[in-house]
């Protein structure tokens, strides 16, 4: 089917260990200066040798079970030779024509709704190289300088078949992997620098192109949405898609050729000969992998009773599948379904929004929120308010008020023309928050007499039959009760001032 | 723990040392105040470190090779960093950035390489004992020419953890002395587990050298005694060998017929892995600085070309060349095959001998310039390279004089069995001395 | 046989440098050990010999990192702790 698109992906994820991948030093590295976490071995000095870090290995194993990939009988390291400032060695130790793992699949949400396929080539270790940072200017000159913190850092890197037919697919394999590593507690995808991926795309019936440099989960759909889009043109202009690596320059969404003569490789692999093979086969039976995101996914629907698309949004993030049930812990048979629409409807939305991760809300005071809306002392308008004034708060370093404190403060409960004394005790009851005793009247019923009063000419059109001055009417009336009013009930109240006023 | 100072200055008209310690530390131990030399490419942390290579000039390790730890743990007192051919590249010490080494026995002729300032700096008397490293024959090879005695221990058994890698899958540090006792006492130094060498194996070495050989059999292959195998040093050996016999050991003729292209799978092998090993000599994070104004491929070529000497640079394109894109199957592949079948040749052997006896080189040392062909250079090696190929121990004990220079008897033994080699080597140097 | 294009393309590959005088000796000398090389054309075999040892591994636990001046002490140029390098851009 010429046009088709046609994605795989190569995801190059560090492991979380303690120590890099062939010597001693700490991995974690992120707050110190450069060149602080380095050793004869991860800086390159001559005569230093690598030390396979065992657990490294184990993680690696955990991938290739969880992704249903076989390990080889004998697997084994190689040299990728190559020059570059990063890379200590001029080489980087890696695995070619024997790696670890191969042939699995994991399975996403495909385009076409209903579960798709997509298969694993293969799954090896390797090294990451050091950082470098550009210098200088074209006119003073331009230089490099090279940190090695990162240089050894143990990498796992996942091969795809092209099996995903658009960067929306894409970008969901990604996703799944990432829930499934961060299940499998080998990767932490809130280390800075801890994902790149390398992309290859083409329209079906023309060249390949490898899309480079893609260090984030959204920048894999916008550079392969810009490859479409740029190789559709092409071809539309009768132009041929070039076979070429590009770079993907994530700050302005767009993909560079990286045509230089620097580009031609012929790295020249052969085995690592300080390191010896790898017969780790046998450890497979060994490994116990966790409930993975698939299976939680169909707990979720059993257990909380979460629609299909809601339980794989939850459980597509290990920190947001924890937080859900964190939530809804304390009273699981009233909060789920609450909690699943809050969680997957608007506290997700609201984060994106703030560039926030669900590590941010505390799930207690969550669970309060909820409480408050089940209990019917807010409506879901307050809810929402609430919601942002926490997570604003939390963003801004600010002490973080209790829902129910925060409902008081900006005096966000639900008005109501028939049970003000029973919320009131209800809030007590139930929020530990002291009632407000001196709301005694009808607000909403003030409200509507007061906007009959101000808006005559509304009221006037409205008895000629024009029904659009009823909703002005209802809108005026919120606006003065700040949207705490239940729209059911100003409806309901202000028909019936109308109907006596028309009388 | 280094309480002791021993003053240094010998008079090195051999150009036997690139550093030398005048005022070496040492401590208590086995080797209390020996005097021992290191070879350049072994990191000794706080003393330069050159492989006698320009690209390494000015280059002090911050962390000391296993071994050279092992010998201050043992009181030794290291006096000074000993010449060689850059990295290891050759079997003359000619190919030293700074200068050739003269054989102490004869100064118009080569000691051999490529650990030509060691074994010069035992010959001519400056040091008891030294470290050397064996690619391909580089102890044993100045051993003979020099007329020391040089051992290359079994693979593995000594850590190279600290060595400036040349081909990591052929060498290993080996201890090289006067006399066999003493060679023995340093292996008893060096051989020792340590975790950061991954194709170590732990196996101490406790020996004390026993000149008892009575019943011991003994395989003389008929390559070592062929075409190319000057027939004075080949009778040199032979008589050597008959010392031997009466001393109650048996002989018996066998061919390795892998030694057909073990030569030339030992010249892809080292190649190859010497071109990637010498690749991080770029000038960013040591040695002479790459000009940090020009682009970096620019910059490596620039600090490459003027730091590598001619033949470390036409050995770096000959493993460049092999591994490059649709030829590792013909040479690197191949040479692994090659490997695999010299092995087969000498457990087959082994199953029939205890040890195996012969020429160390094919001649006596060359004369200062006397070899410049590069091929004809590499073909010296062809004697010495099937014991690196297998992973073997073998020993150069010097057994006699032909024109007045010294000739090497190799023995060769099975993996692990450093101790029996040294014992042959033993018993026929008490019988002849 | 390798040509001098071929053997100035190897020395490109491996940031050695070659100038012209160079090339050709070192191409007339390439040659005469490739063709000596050959002889591997009759190596008949596999190697699926013995692997004594294998999955050597040390246990994932952090040990110190050398002092940053070690780190940068042979370094020719270094900058707030990195080291600097030529351009890549």
């Amino acid at each position: 089917m010429d046009g088709q698109v046609i994605v795989g992906l190569e995801v190059h994820c560090q492991l979380d260990t303690k120590s890099k991948l062939f010597c001693g030093c700490s991995t974690d590295y992120r707050s110190d200066g450069p060149n602080t976490h380095v050793c004869p071995v991860c800086l390159g000095l001559p005569g230093s040798m690598p030390v396979l870090n065992r657990r490294s290995i184990e993680y690696a194993m955990r991938v290739a079970k969880a992704l249903n990939c076989s390990v080889l009988e004998e697997s084994e390291f190689s040299r990728k030779n190559y020059f570059y400032p990063d890379l200590d060695k001029a080489y980087q130790i890696t695995q070619y024509d024997k790696p670890l793992a191969e042939g699995g699949y994991l399975e996403i949400e495909g385009d076409e709704g209903g579960e798709k396929r997509i298969r694993i080539t293969r799954i090896h270790v390797e090294e990451d190289p050091g950082r470098l940072v550009h210098m200088g200017t074209a006119e003073r000159g331009r230089y490099s300088l090279v940190d090695y913190n990162r240089a050894g850092i143990p990498l796992i890197e996942i091969v795809s078949e092209p099996d995903m037919r658009s960067p929306k697919e894409a970008r969901k394999f990604l996703n799944k992997l990432r829930a499934t590593l961060e299940y499998l507690s080998v990767f932490d995808s809130e280390k800075e620098g801890s994902l790149r991926v390398d992309a290859n795309i083409s329209i079906r019936g023309s060249e390949r192109v490898e899309v480079k440099n893609i260090t984030s989960y959204k920048g894999v759909e916008k550079a392969l949405t810009f490859e479409v889009t740029r190789q559709k043109n092409l071809l539309r202009r009768g132009q041929k898609v070039e076979r070429e690596t590009r770079h993907f320059l994530e700050a302005r969404g767009i993909t560079q050729s990286s045509r230089s003569k620097e580009q031609e490789h012929d790295y020249r692999y052969f085995p690592e000969p300080d390191l010896r093979p790898l017969h780790v086969h046998s450890w497979l039976q060994d490994i116990e992998l966790p409930e993975l995101p698939d299976a939680r996914r169909e707990r979720f629907i059993t257990q909380y009773g979460c629609s299909l698309n809601h339980a794989r949004t939850l459980t597509g993030d290990l920190r947001l599948a924890n937080f859900y049930e964190t939530v809804v812990s304390p009273d699981p048979v009233t909060l789920a379904t609450l909690a699943d629409t809050w969680i997957s409807d608007t506290l997700i939305g609201e984060l994106n929004y703030r560039n926030m991760n669900i590590d941010a809300v505390d799930p207690a005071a969550f669970t309060g929120l909820l409480g408050l809306l089940r209990m019917g002392v807010i409506t879901d308008k307050s809810g929402t308010e609430v919601l942002r004034v926490m997570l604003d708060q939390h963003k801004n370093h600010q002490p973080c008020e209790k829902p129910a404190v925060i409902v008081e403060r900006l005096n966000l409960r639900k008005v109501s023309a028939t049970n003000i004394g029973d919320t009131a005790a209800d809030i007590s009851a139930k929020s530990g928050v002291e009632p407000d005793l001196s709301i005694q009247s009808n607000p909403i019923v003030t409200a509507i007499t007061e906007v009959l009063t101000e808006h005559p000419g509304a009221v006037d059109d409205f008895m000629k039959g024009k029904k659009g001055a009823f909703n002005f009417l209802v809108g005026q009336v919120m606006k003065k009760t700040r949207g705490c009013a239940d729209p059911g009930e100003v409806n309901r109240l202000l028909a019936e001032e109308l109907n006596k006023e028309g009388a | 723990m280094e309480a002791h100072t021993l003053t240094f200055e010998p008079d090195d008209r051999y150009n036997a040392f690139l550093t030398t310690c005048t005022k070496a530390p040492h401590g208590e131990g086995p080797l209390c105040g020996v005097t021992v030399a290191v070879k350049d490419n072994i990191s000794t942390q706080g003393i330069e470190t050159t492989c006698a290579s320009k690209i390494l000039k000015g280059y002090i390790p911050p962390y000391n090779a296993h071994v050279v730890w092992l010998l201050r743990q043992s009181g030794a007192a290291i006096v000074g960093k000993t010449n060689m051919d850059e990295f290891g590249m050759g079997t003359t010490t000619e190919n030293s950035a700074f200068g050739p080494t003269l054989n102490p026995r004869d100064t118009g002729r080569v000691p051999g390489g490529s650990s030509g300032g060691s074994a010069a700096a035992i010959a001519g008397g400056m040091v008891r004992m030294a470290l050397g490293t064996d690619t391909g024959g580089s102890i044993r090879c100045p051993a003979a020419f020099c007329g020391i005695v040089g051992m290359k221990p079994t693979y593995g058994r000594v850590s190279r953890y600290g060595l400036i890698a040349y081909a990591n899958s052929l060498e290993q540090i080996g201890p090289m002395a006067q006399n066999v006792s003493d060679v023995s006492t340093l292996m008893g130094v060096i051989a020792g587990y340590d975790r950061r060498d991954s194709t170590l194996q732990d196996r101490p070495y406790t020996h004390t050298p026993s000149a008892d050989i009575k019943g011991l059999r003994i395989g003389i292959p008929k390559e070592y005694f062929g075409a190319g195998v000057d027939p004075a040093v080949a009778g040199a050996v032979t008589k050597a060998i008959g010392r031997l016999e009466e001393l109650g050991a048996t002989t018996l003729p066998c061919s390795i017929p892998s030694m057909e292209y073990a030569l030339a799978a030992y010249y892809v092998t080292c190649t190859c892995e010497a071109s990637s090993n010498l690749a991080r000599f770029d000038g960013v994070r040591y040695g002479p600085a790459a000009d940090t104004k020009k682009s970096w491929h620019d910059a490596f070529r620039e600090v490459r070309r003027a730091g590598f000497g001619t033949e470390v640079r036409r050995r770096i394109m000959l493993g460049t060349f092999a591994l490059s894109s649709g030829y590792y199957g013909k040479y690197y592949a191949k040479a692994q095959i090659a490997r695999e079948n010299v092995k087969k040749d000498f457990a087959r052997i082994f199953s029939d001998v205890d040890v195996l006896a012969g020429p160390t080189m094919p001649t006596i040392a060359f004369k200062l310039g006397e070899k410049s062909d590069p091929l004809a250079m590499y073909l010296t090696d062809i004697l010495t390279v099937p014991v690196n190929l297998a992973g073997i121990p073998a020993i150069s004990v010097p057994c006699g004089k032909v024109e007045g220079m010294p000739v090497g008897l190799q023995i060769m033994g099975r993996p692990w069995e450093d101790e029996r080699v040294i014992d042959v080597a033993y018993a026929y140097e008490q019988a002849v001395s | 046989m390798a040509t001098e294009q071929e053997v100035h393309h190897i020395a490109e590959l491996a940031d050695v440098g070659i100038n012209t005088e160079e090339l050709s000796t070192f191409t007339h000398q390439f040659n005469a050990i490739l063709d000596y090389f050959d002889v591997l054309d009759r190596v008949k075999g596999d190697t699926a010999g013995t692997r004594d040892l294998c999955n050597v591994m040390r246990e994932d636990i952090p040990e110190p990192s050398l002092p940053r001046e070690a780190v940068l002490q042979n370094a020719a140029a270094t900058e707030d702790g990195f080291i600097k390098a030529p351009r890549v851009m």
